[in-house]
């Protein structure tokens, strides 16, 4: 077995491409520090609530059983709490889902209980064994000893295990290291209508307005990254997208030869989006045969690779 | 001239199936997968092999960037939902026990003797300190020592071998001894991770404090009755220490010496195992407590105390060597 889903995608760092057992790799985007930061600190301000609750309700019950149940519950919250939830709701505590977090297994099948409970357990030593050494050196300083060294031993504990993440490129604590665990940020799908079928492109022959058509020639100018490209200022709506429009319209009809659209923001989205829809039937034609022009600097689409080895 | 793209074509046609499988795998996430009727339930797998063969044809036929965008990410977030933590809870309560836990322990036999030596190590230097200057006793048994040490007559001794007779925080003196406990032995697996050493300095310690009251109540001749004392819970709880300890060293020995695996590959498996070592060494504990907290307070002649505390002990280690043996 090699670790095939360790390895990270060419173009985003922060992207992880996962195996489904279907045998269809979908990408995953690692969460970031930031966002795992705050999912532990919403998760220990419930934490730290809950403890509160159960030694006010402790109080009110008393007796052996109070007590009893008081020690266990402890035990359980300040244990347990975070490998309860991930184990109950696939992955997440309170703060992920609100964070829109996810632990996931690397390798891609399900999340085992055991890399759970192995990823949480080492909270103790990431986290609780610093604060509380840090708080009790904090109590023995302010009763004017001297603590240098506690202080010392904490902070470097602290700095080596608290800096981990950022020093290996999955983001990994201790505790996903030795789980075989991800945190990814749970992917928000968002479809948004074809361009290729609301531009008026797509259906200019029934329009009159209908007067930008593009050569083969033309059209073999540009790759899927310019096409992309396109895509991307046509879905945009910002303020300044009239000027940006504009520019780009120019620049297309320029680079390809054609009489450039009346510049008022109505005539140069037609344009523009009539490109697109020629642009995409082109290439993805051309893709149907196997032929995928990556960027503008590709090899032209419409011809067949000519080999410099035979040409000779 | 065909007026509609191919792309746009295989999308009009797909659009339902992507769109259902979004809204039904919102509900899954919001509410839990149980929450789902039995229809919904089977057609989730279906919109979603359907959804993942989308991305595929999409992935061959459109350069629409946002569809693309899309697939995936509907793939992913169904993926995520569909394979969970699948298991019911009873049926992984099960094979934790009928054989995950043995055959955990089972391999982990080499880091388990080694626990068990220093442990026993600890209390054999501490033993032979005290014996020979009563004056380490403090040092090695420190706040565990509740009144009892080299000025105590055996009276005294042999009363707090005794019990404390008060039978009325036995409930809560039981769970205090577990959580205690069990919070050193899941600390002494996580420490595992700083390369096993401070679990091994842990696992020391654990041994110094048994080895000082051995010789303490040795010179005041009450060796028997405390052998009694400790035998009702001390064969368990000890047997737990060491497990916690062996799961940290397990840690340790996949960090330093990995083999021929990939470091992060083997970190991850032996991680999972020792987590669960650990999960059966924090079941003993809360049996030990049980026995130490209530048991020994309550059964307070000295052969029965062996009896229940050694034939605990051997059920478990009967269980550790023989269960699971058939699965695989």
């Amino acid at each position: 077995m090699t670790d095939a889903a360790l390895s990270p995608l060419p173009g985003d760092k922060a992207m992880r491409s996962v195996v489904t057992p279907e045998g269809v790799a979908v990408h995953i985007r690692l969460a970031t520090i930031g966002e795992r930061f705050s999912a532990l600190l919403i998760d220990l301000v419930i934490l730290f609530v809950a403890l509160i609750a159960l030694a006010i309700v402790s109080r009110f019950i008393g007796g052996n059983f109070g007590a009893a149940a008081y020690i266990l519950i402890l035990f359980l919250l300040r244990n347990f709490y975070f490998a309860g939830f991930e184990l109950a709701w696939n992955g997440r505590t309170p703060g992920k889902r609100m964070t829109s977090l996810r632990v996931i297994n690397r390798r891609g099948g399900p999340l085992t209980p055991a890399a759970v409970i192995a990823r949480n357990l080492m909270r103790e030593v990431e986290l609780f064994v610093p604060l509380t050494l840090a708080f009790s050196g904090a109590i023995t300083a302010a009763m004017g000893l001297s603590v240098g060294w506690i202080w010392l031993v904490a902070l470097v504990w602290v700095g080596v295990l608290a800096c981990l993440p950022i020093f290996n490129r999955d983001r990994l604590r201790a505790g996903d290291l030795i789980a075989g665990t991800w945190v990814v940020a749970e992917p928000r799908p968002v479809l948004l209508p074809d361009l290729a079928e609301t531009a008026p492109g797509g259906s200019w022959a029934t329009q009159e307005v209908a007067d930008y058509s593009f050569t083969t020639t033309q059209l073999d100018v540009y790759g899927v990254k310019e096409l992309q490209v396109l895509e991307d200022v046509l879905r945009s709506n910002g303020p300044a997208q009239g000027d940006v429009r504009r520019d780009i319209a120019q620049r297309i009809a320029r680079k390809i030869g054609v009489e450039p659209p009346i510049p008022n923001d109505l005539e140069t989205t037609r344009f523009l989006e009539a490109f697109y829809a020629a642009q995409r039937r082109r290439l993805e034609a051309e893709m149907s045969f196997g032929r995928r022009r990556r960027d503008k600097f590709d090899r032209p689409a419409g011809r067949v690779s000519r080999t410099p080895t035979r040409s000779g | 001239m065909a007026l509609e793209l191919k792309s746009t074509q295989f999308r009009r046609e797909r659009e339902g199936t992507w769109r259902e499988l979004e809204k039904l795998v919102e509900r899954a996430e919001k509410s839990g997968v149980e929450t789902l009727d039995g229809a919904s339930l089977t057609r989730l797998p279906t919109l979603y092999r359907a959804t993942l063969s989308s991305l595929s044809v999409a992935r061959a036929v459109s350069l629409d960037r946002n569809l693309l965008n899309y697939l995936e990410a509907l793939c992913a977030r169904a993926y995520l939902s569909v394979y969970g933590v699948r298991e019911r809870p009873l049926s992984l309560l099960l094979a934790f026990f009928a054989w995950r836990l043995p055959i955990a322990v089972r391999a982990a036999w080499r880091p388990i003797a080694i626990a068990a030596l220093v442990m026993l190590a600890g209390t054999l230097s501490a033993w032979w300190l005290t014996v020979h200057d009563p004056s380490y006793y403090g040092s090695f048994v420190g706040e565990m020592e509740q009144g009892r040490n080299f000025q105590s007559t055996p009276e005294q001794l042999h009363q707090s071998l005794q019990g404390t007779g008060n039978s009325g925080q036995l409930g809560a003196f039981a769970a205090y001894l577990f959580s205690r406990n069990a919070g050193i032995g899941m600390l002494s697996f996580a420490l595992g991770f700083m390369l096993g050493i401070p679990t091994l300095i842990l696992t020391f310690v654990n041994g110094l404090t048994l080895g000082a009251f051995l010789a303490l109540h040795q010179s005041k001749g009450l060796l028997l009755e405390f052998a009694g004392w400790l035998s009702i819970h001390g064969p368990t709880e000890l047997t737990s220490l060491v497990l916690a300890g062996a799961a940290g060293l397990k840690l340790a020995s996949a960090i330093l010496f990995a083999g021929r695996e990939p470091r992060l590959t083997r970190l991850a498996r032996d991680g999972r195992d020792a987590a669960v070592i650990v999960m059966g060494a924090v079941l003993l504990l809360f049996l030990a407590g049980l026995l130490e907290g209530i048991g020994r307070q309550t059964i307070l002649d000295t052969l029965p105390r062996f009896l229940i505390g050694w034939s605990v002990w051997g059920a478990i280690v009967a269980y550790f060597c023989l269960a699971g043996r058939a699965h695989r």
